[in-house]
């Protein structure tokens, strides 16, 4: 990646010396062929660039105006700015067209496109979190919406009763079933695609490619075909549990492949010259080089497990109440509660439906947070304690050699120091 | 060959027997084998299971109707009239709404943050759009219930006014002259749950292209603006034909996640059980609403139905996502991936 991001740098630090000879003088004869030889910019603004960037801006707007306002029938907000933006471009390449040649201009103006795009999307995502947020602020302040549960709250109650505790402790009783089912089985998984190559196991790996967009919903109809309908148990936090982890399953051991492929083969390779066993070379050498990535994928997939509402609303059941007992009685997860709150016309329980959307989505925050912290790394890469601790660890192993086999080694002696 | 030769004249190593490359295991090891390949059995029957219960529960539906349980666009399982044709039609416009939004977006934002953007910015853009993909869905339905509805009205009707006449595109009872008339016709629709759908997918499409697009190779990229491309030249000529199996595999991933997309789509739809062509008039429908909105008052063989249904939409996202790996695994960035 970094060798693939220092091309531009090379482009932009070291422009070619092609224009500096003194040829036009030379050869007075052919000085346009000489002058169009200069190098290609890649990207970076210039003067005029911004001047045509603002004066096609400045156009666009007007033409919209003049058609919107005096010369045709046209109407609607968003009419105006797509056909702002249409002229906008249109006169952009117009005004780039009077000084560059044909490809350059195609280049600036897909830049223009591909920066707005990436506007419009970024912007659209951001509004979504932020709305949520935003309509979330009448329900957070208050405390009791933190350590209280629905049972004694009606519709039509203010926010200053019943609270969303029941739902809190539902996912995280919930997202424990999962992982516990998940981490050991999950990675185990990841170990045996790496670990044992063979035709069983490419055929379990594009079973688990494939299954990596599993509707929630058909994890959710499954875990209800066997749990309840197969074996007649109740709903409860546990089927809620087993559903979110054969969502999560195939998630986690995707992720975890994807990282423990990157282990460096030069690693294992010392580990078995050593002449260690193959479980000991993946417990002591495979895993903890890839433990940072490792715990990314078990994270990213708790993030995805815990925004799932459809399996928890087909095996859980909705309560108001608080239930600490996963195995009996209903139980209910945040998504699920913001999706009953907000099913209600009552305006205070759709306050407490985007508290409870924020205090999900603060969830996932954190989630993915630990995850970057984490998972920045790849595998083999250390933090400066780690590094320390390594260095420290090898100076003692050196030390420790030197006083074994003191005149064994000495022809090294000039190079350890 | 020459060494070969020439060892051949001592006796005891003409016999040329190739060295045996086995490994002998210790009992440590082979428990260490069975219990990995153990873990990939069974999370091989998790998933066979998957598949196997909804065949079984669905069964006894499938068997009463036949084929007409595609053919049928009603749901009236108590009276054995019910089959998939109405909702399956909305689940794939649904999709077809998101995935025509969402490519655009998320193809141009992908090569953006590849190849565009300030360098001090990408690390940031990448964990966001990370961090959008990992969204709760029901965080996308809320906002598409309370705040696109309202806003997205404008848009429908503009839609419906200008190109009213391309036969998707229509809205029976619209009223286009009329800056009173209701605007009801144009909310629940299936155009709304395509937007929302779309962003719901648009970050998972991008940070498949974009890992894709960055892994384009160094040299060619080099090799390109040395023949005196310009960045969307060099972007033309080598990172989209080298991405474009991540590309087509981003948007299959993404159709696969928008098709089996529920809480969301439930949240803003207005459920109807005839075929609704028109996407920007209000009433649609899709499976896994369906079975959201069904599976609490079904009656025995109503959840066998329903079961049908699932599998219905299992068996859909499974092509599409087949379709997507194969594509992916046999395009030039997939095979150097792999490896």
């Amino acid at each position: 990646m970094t060798v693939v991001n220092d091309v531009n740098d090379v482009e932009k630090t070291a422009p070619l010396p092609l224009t500096e000879p003194t040829a036009p003088a030379s050869s007075p004869a052919e000085p346009p062929a000489e002058a169009e030889d200069r190098p290609r910019r890649i990207g970076g603004l210039t003067r005029s660039g911004v001047l045509s960037l603002c004066g096609a801006a400045a156009s666009g707007l007007c033409v919209a105006l003049l058609l919107f306002g005096q010369l045709a029938p046209l109407s609607g907000a968003l009419g105006f700015v797509v056909v702002a933006y249409g002229a906008f471009l249109a006169a952009y390449a117009v005004l780039l067209g009077l000084e560059e040649d044909g490809p350059a201009v195609r280049d600036r103006v897909m830049t223009v496109v591909l920066w707005s795009a990436a506007t419009l999307l970024f912007s659209a995502l951001v509004l979504v979190v932020g709305f949520t947020l935003w309509r979330g602020r009448e329900a957070l302040p208050h405390l009791n919406f933190f350590t209280q549960d629905m049972q004694q709250a009606g519709p039509l109650d203010p926010l200053t009763n019943g609270g969303i505790a029941h739902a809190m402790l539902g996912t995280l009783l919930m997202i424990a079933i999962a992982l516990a089912v998940t981490v050991p089985l999950g990675l185990a998984c990841a170990v045996y695609l790496n670990q044992i190559p063979g035709r069983f196991s490419r055929f379990v790996r594009t079973i688990v490619e494939a299954m990596t967009a599993l509707p929630s919903i058909v994890a959710g109809l499954m875990v209800y075909a066997t749990w309840i309908l197969g074996l007649g148990l109740q709903k409860s936090g546990l089927a809620a549990g087993f559903a979110i982890s054969v969502m999560m399953l195939p998630i986690v051991i995707r992720a975890a492949d994807v990282v423990l492929r990157l282990v460096p083969g030069n690693l294992t390779e010392a580990a078995e010259a050593l002449g260690a066993p193959r479980w000991r070379t993946v417990w002591h050498v495979v895993l903890p080089t890839a433990r940072s990535g490792l715990a990314t994928a078990v994270i990213l997939g708790t993030a995805r497990g815990i925004g799932e509402t459809s399996p928890v609303l087909l095996t859980a059941g909705y309560t108001a109440a608080l239930n600490a007992d996963p195995a009996h009685g209903p139980m209910v997860s945040l998504p699920l509660a913001v999706f009953s709150f907000v099913k209600s016309p009552e305006p205070t329980m759709i306050a407490r439906g985007f508290g409870a959307a924020a205090v999900l989505m603060a969830l996932v925050l954190v989630l993915f947070a630990v995850a970057r912290i984490l998972g920045g790394r790849g595998p083999g890469q250390q933090t400066k304690r780690q590094a320390l601790r390594t260095a420290r660890a090898s100076k003692r192993d050196a030390a420790r050699f030197a006083e074994a086999h003191a005149p064994a080694l000495s022809l090294f002696d000039g190079e350890s120091s | 060959m020459a060494s070969a030769e020439a060892g051949s004249g001592r006796p005891g190593l003409h016999d040329d027997i190739p060295r045996r490359l086995g490994t002998a295991r210790g009992t440590g090891d082979r428990i260490f084998r069975y219990q990995l390949t153990s873990a990939g059995v069974v999370v091989l029957a998790i998933m066979a299971a998957v598949g196997l219960f909804l065949l079984l529960r669905a069964g006894q539906a499938l068997r009463a109707t036949g084929f007409s349980f595609l053919t049928t666009a009603q749901w009236q399982p108590d009276v054995h009239r019910f089959g998939i044709a109405a909702v399956l039609t909305g689940t794939l416009l649904i999709a077809a709404v998101a995935v025509t939004i969402s490519v655009p977006l998320a193809l141009g934002t992908a090569l953006f943050i590849s190849d565009v953007a300030p360098r001090p910015l990408r690390r940031t853009l990448v964990a966001m759009v990370d961090l959008m993909a990992a969204v709760p869905s029901v965080v996308y339905g809320l906002w598409g219930l309370f705040f696109l509805q309202k806003n997205v009205i404008g848009l429908s009707r503009w839609l419906s006014d200008w190109f009213g006449w391309i036969p998707f595109l229509h809205v029976d009872g619209a009223q286009p002259g009329d800056p009173l008339a209701s605007a009801s016709v144009y909310t629940a629709s299936t155009f709304v749950a395509g937007i929302v759908v779309a962003l719901m997918v648009a970050p998972i499409q991008c940070s498949v292209m974009r890992e894709v697009f960055t892994q384009a190779p160094a040299g060619e990229r080099e090799g390109a603006y040395a023949l005196g491309a310009t960045r969307w030249g060099m972007i033309r000529a080598v990172v989209l034909p080298y991405g474009k199996g991540g590309v087509i595999g981003g948007t299959m991933l993404g159709l696969g996640r928008a098709l089996g997309e529920t809480i969301a789509v439930y949240l803003i739809i207005s459920p109807v059980f005839n075929i609704q062509p028109h996407i920007l008039q209000t009433g649609t429908n899709s499976v896994s609403s369906l079975i959201a909105l069904h599976y609490g008052d079904a009656s025995d063989f109503g959840m066998s139905a329903l079961m049908a249904a699932g599998l219905a939409l299992f068996l859909l996202t499974l092509v599409v996502n087949f379709t997507a790996s194969s594509i992916v695994a046999r395009s030039r960035s997939g095979a150097q991936s792999e490896g």
